[in-house]
C-alpha cells in the first residue's frame, strides 16, 4: 500500500471516527472511565491476554474518547510495516496496554543511541536497549536516570530487552513511552501478531465503516459469461472452399505474346460482368452490443467579487449654451443667412401643406360620436347589482329615504317607515310604538344583514350625512323632531371589508330599558331558544340629540338639509362666512307651513363651549351614546323660521321639498364676500360643533349667496320665496315676506325638487303625474313641462354623470330615464325594476367606472342597479348642448311672456270694442257729428274690405258699380 | 444683415398654426429660439440626434444621398426640421390649428 493511498484512507476514517465519537460521546458518556482506565498501566497488564473477546471489548471501549482517530492515524504512519492482508485496524488507540510514557532527555537518548530524528525517527520509532544497559544505567546516575520513574517496572520485566518507542508528536506526554509488560513488547515489535483477525469482526461493525480492501485475486467462478465470450468467437461451422487451378506445365514462365485480337474472333473472348442484386445488401442489423459506462464529471469552482461600499452619487449638469455675444457673431454669419434663405421656402412648402389640409385627419373617428348614445341596444340597461332586505327591519316597510355614504365606497343608508297612513297610524298606535324606527345602513360586503342600525325617536322621512364629516347624521322624524346622530364609534365598522367580524360584541350597544327598545331587543335576549342571533351582532345606535318637541315642526318632516359647510345663516337669515369649514347648520321642512333652520353649535356663550368640550372627553353615558349634541338634546331650538304665507289672504304653502342655490363644495361664494367689522378668529377656533353661532358683527357677509329659494309644496305649488325675513308693512313685525310668485303647476305633492349638478339654476320639481324644469331666472314658468305621465312619479334624480340626463321613479315599479338631448316629450328608456311602487332613487358614481343606482320600494327592499356606460358617459359638447337648450327654452319663455303681455293687450283692446258695440259708453262722451263721422268711416273701411273680398274671388269688376243697399 | 434672417424666421412665425422656431448649431447648442429655454433646450438636443440619426439612415442606404427635410407628425404637433451642414432649423406647428 503506497503512502498517499494510506493518507486518503486514514483521512476518510477520520472523519467517520469523528461522527461516531460525537453520536457516542452524547449516547454513552459512560464509556469513557473504561478508556481513562486503560491507559493506567495497571488495567493494561489486567486486560494485556491475547484474547480475542476481551481484546473486542477493549477496542469497542477504545473508541469513545476524544481525539482517539488522531491517535489511530498517527499510529498507523508510526507502524508502516508492510501489511499483506492490508488490515489497517490494528491500531493502538490511547496509550497502549502496558506502556509507560518516557521523557528522555538527550544525555540518555545518546546513552542508549536512540538520539530522536537520527537513531529513531517517525517512521522507525522502535528501539530495543537491553536491560542490562538500563540497569547499569540506574546505577550510574541514580535518579537521574530517565527510567527512574519505571524502575520497578524494569527490574521486573521478565525478558532482556526493553522496548522504547518514539513518540515525536508528544502524544501520550513524553517524547518516549516504554512497554513495560512482555505483552506490549510484543504488540509493539509484532503488531499484527496472533490477534490480527481476531478483533476484525467486531471492529467492523463498532467503527469502521469506510474502509478501504485492497482487492484480492480469487479462484474464477462461473456465471455464465464464459458462454457469451465462446458466442463471441468466429469458429468455423462449414467447409472450406477449395479451388484448384491447373496449367499446363510447358506454359510455366512461358514469355507472353500480347497482340489485338477482334472479340467475334474467339469463343470465350468477352466474359460480360453482369451487375447483380446483393442479397446481403439490405440485411439488416438488428441486434448491437455495445456498452457504455457513465461517469459524472465534477468540478468545483468558485468566484468571488470585490464588494464596494454603496454611495449616494449624484451630478448635475446644464445644457451648453451660447452667450448673447456668440450668438450675435453666429447670426451674423453668413452661413446663417445663406443656410435660413435656402430653408425657408421648404418650410413654407411643409407648413401650407399643412394649412391647407391635415392629411392624417381621420374621418372615421370622427364620425359616429352622437351615434354611441342609444345606438347600441346592448348595454344601455339598468343591471340589476345588489338588492338589500332585512327580514327583521325592513320587510313590508317603505323605505322613504335613502343616502350613500359621502366617503366611504359601497355604503348607502335607507330610511324606513310603516306604510301607515296618519289615520291607520292612530288606529294602530301601540304596534307603530312598539316596532322601533330605524334607519338602515348596509354595505356591499354583507346583503343580508345592516351593517348599522340608527335608531329615532319615530320614522324617519329624510336624512343627510353631513357634508364636512360623514359621521354626523341628521334626520327628520314623522313626528316633527330633527335627530342627530354621531356614528364616530362605528366608522371602522363601516370600513370593514367582508364579514371580518361579524361577531365581535364589543361594538354592539344595547339600549337601556327606558323605553320601547328595550322591549324588542331584549326579549328576544332573555327568551330562551327565541334568540335573534342578529339582533346581537348589528350595533344599534341610539340618537344623540333630538329637538325639543315645542320647538319643532307640527308635521312630518319631509325633507331636511345641511346648509352647505362655507356658510352660515345668522337670527336674520343673512348668510355669513362659515370659517370652521363645519357644517352646523340644517334646514328642515315640514308641512306645517314653514322651513326651519337649526344650528349644532352651542347656543349660548363660550363657558358651555368648554364644559362641552370637557363631557366629551369624558366617558360616555350609560347607554353608549356619544356626547357630541348632549348640549342640544330636547332643548334644541331652530334659529330661523321661514314661514310660508301665500300671496294673497287666507292660507299658506305646506312645503315637502326645498332647495337653495348655495351648494357643498363650491367655495365660489366666499371670495365675493365683504368684510365685517372685526375679523375675529373666534368661528375659525374650536371645531365646527362647538363654535357659538357669532354676534353676526365679526363674520363676512356672503353677499353673492342667493337668499331666495325653491320650496315644492304639499299642493303641488312651486314656491320661490327670499328666506330672509323683512320687516312688514302693515303690521310692523319682522317675517318672512310675500313669496316672489308661485305656480300650482303639479297636479300633485311635489316629491322632489333638487338642482341639476350642473346647471346650479336649473332645477327639477317631480310631483304627482308631471315632472317641471325651471330656471332660476325665469320666473313666468317652467322652461320645460312634461305632459302628465299615466302612472304617478313618485322620486327623481339628476345623473351625477350627464347633464342631460335624469331620473325617475314611478309607483308601477319602473324608471324612466330621461335625455333631454335625445328627446323631451317621452322618456329615452323605461325599465321595470320592482313588483311594488318605488318610492325613492338615488345614482351615485362609486367609481370612475362604476355608477350605482340605490332603488328603495314600498316593500322595504333596497335595489342596487348598476347604470350603463351609455347613460353615465357624457357624449361630446353634452354640458354645452344642454347649456344651449335650456337658453332656448328661457327664450321661448321669454317669448311666451311677451306673447302674454300682447294677448292681454289684445284682449283689453277686445274688451274695449266688445263694450263700444255694445252701446256701453266709454267715459268720454262724443258729440253727434263726431259719432256720424266714425260710422261712416266704418261703412268706408266696411266697403273696401268688401271690394277687395269680392275681386279676389273675381266675382267683381273694378268698373261695376256696386248696388246699392 | 442679421435682420434678413430675422425676417424669414418672421415669415415662417407667420404662418398659421406655427408655435415656435429654433434655430441650432451642428453641436445642439440653440442659437435663437422663439419659445421659452427649456422647452428649447429639449427640443434641441433630441432633435439633433433625432436628425443626426435619420441622416445617417439616409446616406447609408445611398452615400451620394442626404437629408434635407424630416417631418414628425405626433398627435399634437407637427415637428418640422431642416438639416443643412451647420444648421438646423426646427418648426413646431400645431396643424389642427390651421
Amino acid at each position: 500500500m503506497s503512502e498517499p493511498e494510506k493518507k486518503e484512507v486514514s483521512d476518510k476514517e477520520k472523519e467517520t471516527a469523528k461522527q461516531d465519537e460525537k453520536e457516542k460521546d452524547t449516547a454513552q458518556g459512560g464509556k469513557k472511565t473504561p478508556v481513562s482506565g486503560k491507559a493506567k498501566p495497571g488495567s493494561g497488564k489486567r486486560s494485556g491476554t491475547p484474547s480475542k473477546g476481551n481484546k473486542g471489548a477493549a477496542e469497542k471501549g477504545r473508541s469513545t474518547p476524544k481525539g482517539n482517530a488522531k491517535s489511530k492515524t498517527k499510529e498507523d504512519v508510526k507502524a508502516p510495516t508492510p501489511d499483506p492482508t492490508g488490515e489497517t485496524e490494528e491500531e493502538e488507540e490511547g496509550l497502549p496496554e502496558g506502556c509507560v510514557p518516557l521523557f528522555m532527555s538527550a544525555k540518555s537518548q545518546e546513552i542508549f543511541s536512540c538520539v530522536c530524528d537520527t537513531d529513531v525517527t517517525e517512521e522507525n520509532p522502535i528501539k530495543v536497549i537491553m536491560k542490562a544497559d538500563i540497569m547499569e544505567d540506574f546505577r550510574n546516575r541514580a535518579a537521574v536516570c530517565d527510567f527512574h520513574p519505571v524502575k520497578q517496572e524494569v527490574q521486573d520485566f521478565p525478558s532482556d530487552e526493553i522496548v522504547i518507542v518514539y513518540d515525536p508528536d508528544f502524544k501520550f506526554g513524553q517524547n518516549f513511552y516504554i512497554a513495560v509488560t512482555e505483552d506490549a513488547k510484543e504488540k509493539i515489535l509484532n503488531p499484527f501478531g496472533p490477534e490480527g483477525e481476531g478483533g476484525e469482526g467486531g471492529e467492523k461493525e463498532e467503527e469502521v465503516v469506510y474502509k478501504y480492501i485492497p482487492p484480492e485475486s480469487k479462484d474464477w467462478v462461473s456465471h455464465g459469461s464464459e458462454k457469451e465470450i465462446k458466442e463471441e468467437n468466429v469458429v468455423e461451422n462449414r467447409r472450406r472452399i477449395k479451388i484448384s487451378a491447373r496449367r499446363i506445365r510447358k506454359e510455366f514462365g512461358a514469355p507472353c505474346n500480347f497482340q489485338d485480337r477482334n472479340v467475334a474472333d474467339a469463343k470465350d473472348a468477352y466474359v460480360e460482368c453482369t451487375a447483380y442484386e446483393d442479397r446481403t445488401f439490405e440485411l439488416k442489423k438488428v441486434e448491437l452490443d455495445k456498452s457504455i459506462q457513465a461517469v459524472p464529471e465534477l468540478t468545483e469552482q468558485g468566484t468571488n467579487t470585490d464588494w464596494r461600499y454603496p454611495r449616494n452619487a449624484n451630478t448635475q449638469y446644464y445644457p451648453r449654451e451660447f452667450s448673447d455675444k456668440e450668438k450675435e457673431t453666429v447670426e451674423k454669419s453668413n452661413d446663417l443667412q445663406t443656410f435660413t434663405k435656402d430653408m425657408v421656402p421648404r418650410f413654407e412648402l411643409a407648413l401650407q401643406q399643412n394649412e391647407i389640409m391635415d392629411v392624417f385627419f381621420i374621418d372615421w373617428l370622427h364620425l359616429g360620436d352622437a351615434d354611441g348614445s342609444f345606438g347600441n341596444k346592448a348595454d344601455n340597461h339598468l343591471k340589476e347589482y345588489q338588492s338589500f332586505t332585512d327580514l327583521q327591519f325592513s320587510k313590508d316597510r317603505t323605505i322613504t329615504a335613502i343616502q350613500w355614504h359621502p366617503t366611504i365606497k359601497g355604503v348607502v343608508a335607507v330610511a324606513v317607515a310603516e306604510k301607515l297612513s296618519f289615520d291607520e297610524r292612530i288606529d294602530n298606535c301601540a304596534k307603530v310604538i312598539m316596532t322601533p324606527s330605524l334607519i338602515l345602513i348596509w354595505s356591499f360586503t354583507d346583503p343580508i344583514h345592516p351593517q348599522l342600525l340608527l335608531e329615532a325617536p319615530d320614522d324617519i322621512y329624510s336624512f343627510q350625512f353631513s357634508p364636512s364629516d360623514p359621521n354626523i347624521i341628521c334626520g327628520g322624524c314623522y313626528n316633527g323632531q330633527v335627530v342627530l346622530w354621531d356614528i364616530s364609534a362605528h366608522a371602522d365598522r363601516l370600513k370593514q371589508q367582508r364579514g371580518s367580524n361579524r361577531n365581535k360584541k364589543s361594538n354592539v350597544l344595547l339600549p337601556p330599558s327606558p323605553d320601547k327598545r328595550l322591549t324588542f331587543r331584549n326579549e328576544g335576549l332573555l327568551q330562551p331558544g327565541f334568540e335573534d342571533p342578529n339582533a346581537l351582532k348589528t350595533p344599534v345606535v341610539r340618537y344623540c340629540a333630538v329637538s325639543s318637541i315645542e320647538n319643532s315642526h307640527r308635521a312630518a318632516i319631509t325633507d331636511i338639509q345641511w346648509v352647505p359647510d362655507h356658510m352660515e345663516l345668522n337670527r336674520m337669515g343673512v348668510p355669513q362666512e362659515n370659517k370652521s369649514l363645519q357644517a352646523c347648520q340644517i334646514m328642515s321642512c315640514a308641512t306645517d307651513y314653514c322651513v326651519l333652520v337649526w344650528d349644532t353649535r352651542p347656543v349660548k356663550g363660550p363657558g358651555q363651549l368648554i364644559t362641552a368640550k370637557e363631557t366629551d372627553k369624558g366617558p360616555k353615558n350609560p347607554i353608549g351614546v356619544p356626547n357630541t349634541f348632549k348640549h342640544l338634546d330636547l332643548s334644541w331650538k331652530p334659529i330661523l323660521k321661514v314661514a310660508l304665507h301665500k300671496s294673497e289672504p287666507g292660507g299658506d304653502h305646506s312645503p315637502t321639498k326645498f332647495t337653495i342655490q348655495e351648494r357643498q363644495g363650491d367655495r365660489g361664494t366666499l371670495g365675493k364676500a365683504t368684510d365685517g367689522t372685526d375679523l375675529s378668529k373666534e368661528a375659525a377656533m374650536g371645531g365646527g360643533y362647538y363654535t357659538k353661532p357669532g354676534s353676526g358683527k365679526d363674520k363676512r357677509t356672503l353677499q353673492s349667496v342667493k337668499t331666495h329659494f325653491y320650496v315644492g309644496t304639499e299642493d303641488g305649488e312651486i314656491v320661490y320665496v327670499d328666506w330672509m325675513p323683512q320687516k312688514d308693512q302693515d303690521t310692523g313685525k319682522i317675517q318672512t315676506p310675500k313669496p316672489d310668485f308661485y305656480h300650482a303647476i303639479h297636479d300633485g305633492p311635489v316629491n322632489t325638487l333638487q338642482r341639476s349638478p350642473f346647471f346650479k339654476d336649473v332645477v327639477l320639481c317631480i310631483g304627482g303625474w308631471t315632472f317641471t324644469l325651471w330656471k332660476e331666472t325665469v320666473n313666468s314658468g317652467p322652461i320645460l313641462q312634461s305632459a302628465a305621465s299615466t302612472v304617478k312619479l313618485s322620486a327623481g334624480h339628476w345623473s351625477p354623470s350627464r347633464p342631460g340626463v335624469f331620473y325617475i321613479a314611478k309607483v308601477d315599479g319602473s324608471v324612466d330615464v330621461w335625455d333631454l338631448l335625445d328627446k323631451t316629450h317621452e322618456p329615452c328608456m323605461t325599465q321595470n325594476v320592482s313588483p311594488v311602487p318605488i318610492t325613492s332613487l338615488y345614482p351615485f358614481p362609486v367609481s370612475q367606472k362604476q355608477h350605482l343606482m340605490a332603488v328603495g320600494d314600498n316593500a322595504g327592499t333596497l335595489h342596487i342597479l348598476e347604470i350603463p356606460w351609455s347613460l353615465r358617459q357624457p357624449t361630446a359638447n353634452e354640458y354645452t348642448g344642454i347649456s344651449n337648450y335650456f337658453e332656448r327654452e328661457v327664450k321661448r319663455r321669454a317669448f311666451v311672456v311677451s306673447r302674454w303681455d300682447f294677448r292681454e293687450i289684445e284682449k283689453r283692446e277686445l274688451e274695449q270694442e266688445h263694450k263700444r258695440k255694445m252701446g256701453i259708453a266709454p267715459n268720454v262722451q262724443l258729440t253727434e257729428e263726431e259719432i256720424e263721422y266714425r260710422q261712416k268711416q266704418e261703412y268706408a273701411a266696411y266697403l273696401d274690405e268688401e271690394n277687395t273680398f269680392l275681386r279676389e274671388l273675381g266675382l267683381k269688376d273694378d268698373d261695376e258699380p256696386l248696388p246699392e243697399t | 444683415m442679421a435682420t434678413d434672417v430675422e425676417e424669414t424666421l418672421k415669415r415662417i412665425q407667420a404662418h398659421k398654426g406655427v408655435i415656435g422656431i429654433i434655430v441650432v448649431n451642428a453641436e445642439g447648442i440653440p442659437i435663437r429660439t422663439s419659445l421659452d429655454n427649456s422647452t428649447t433646450v429639449q427640443y434641441a438636443n433630441l432633435l439633433t440626434n433625432l436628425t443626426m440619426k435619420a441622416r445617417s439612415v439616409v446616406r447609408d442606404i445611398d452615400p451620394q444621398n442626404d437629408l434635407t427635410f424630416l417631418r414628425v407628425r405626433s398627435k399634437k404637433h407637427e415637428i418640422l426640421v431642416a438639416p443643412e451642414k451647420d444648421y438646423l432649423l426646427i418648426t413646431i406647428q400645431n396643424p389642427s390649428e390651421t
